[in-house]
């Protein structure tokens, strides 16, 4: 329906693209919205009181593999959902063209080094290293 | 113009800041601060796989008073963020669009917002 209104006065090139973009974007925040409302409320019910999260605690939670499987989904659909919205936070406030690109790919790196790191760590510990 | 008693407009003496507005801003500012926090869980994360003595380093950090003042924070802000996301889903399938609807959400998810991070702070 968009893409034929659209069309009409931009032979459906580049509006279309941006409005199948803009869809994605929106549905993607809020698909990862509604599986961190269930995944955050596990991982905030799971570590809460820092005091008995001794080191022996944490590692036995992390290696259980349901937890490692869990963990890892939160991981990624947290750095999903924190990235889509950054890259709208940078939109809105960031106006240079050159600046507002070389955000997008900063957010993009930091957001994929964060998703590497911590599974890297969840997988370590899932194997027992 | 006749009638100068009547406010004009933008009627900036009148105004009254909105609780919807601070939502809106605590939404955002949230929702940031929560993308610069996942460096600290990548972290906690990375030093729980790299050892005790290295977690013990980093969870000492965190349970510091500054460290504790900055996990409640986030646990705010992770509470606010999730309750006013719900709120924004709701609205996402047309319902609570109303004026009273809005302000009574916005009302309802600060409070929520405050009792599950004082009960996840306090409750076993």
């Amino acid at each position: 329906m968009v893409r034929a209104v659209v069309g009409e006065w931009n032979d459906g090139c580049v509006l279309d693209v941006a409005v199948k973009a803009g869809t994605r974007h929106f549905v993607a925040q809020r698909v990862t919205a509604i599986l961190l409302v269930f995944l955050g409320l596990w991982f905030a019910g799971s570590i809460r009181g820092l005091d008995a999260l001794a080191h022996g605690v944490v590692v036995a939670f992390v290696a259980d593999p349901l937890n490692v499987f869990l963990l890892t989904l939160l991981t990624i659909t947290l750095a999903y959902h924190s990235y889509l919205g950054v890259q709208v936070v940078i939109d809105d406030y960031v106006h240079a063209k050159g600046i507002t690109v070389a955000s997008h790919i900063a957010s993009r790196l930091a957001h994929v080094l964060f998703a590497l790191a911590a599974i890297y760590a969840i997988f370590r510990i899932g194997l027992g290293a | 113009m006749s009638d100068t008693k009547s406010p004009l407009s933008p009627h900036l003496s009148i105004y009254r800041w909105p609780i919807t507005m601070t939502l809106s801003i605590l939404h955002r500012v949230t929702g940031v601060a929560m993308s610069v926090g996942l460096i600290v869980l990548g972290a906690w994360l990375m030093s729980a796989a790299a050892g005790a003595a290295d977690y013990d380093r980093v969870a000492s950090l965190l349970s510091s008073v500054i460290g504790r003042l900055m996990l409640i924070g986030f646990s705010f802000a992770f509470f606010l963020h999730l309750a006013n996301g719900v709120r924004h889903l709701f609205w996402d399938v047309g319902y609570g669009f109303e004026k009273y609807q809005a302000n009574a959400s916005a009302w309802f998810v600060l409070l929520l917002a405050s009792g599950m991070t004082a009960a996840f702070w306090t409750l076993l």
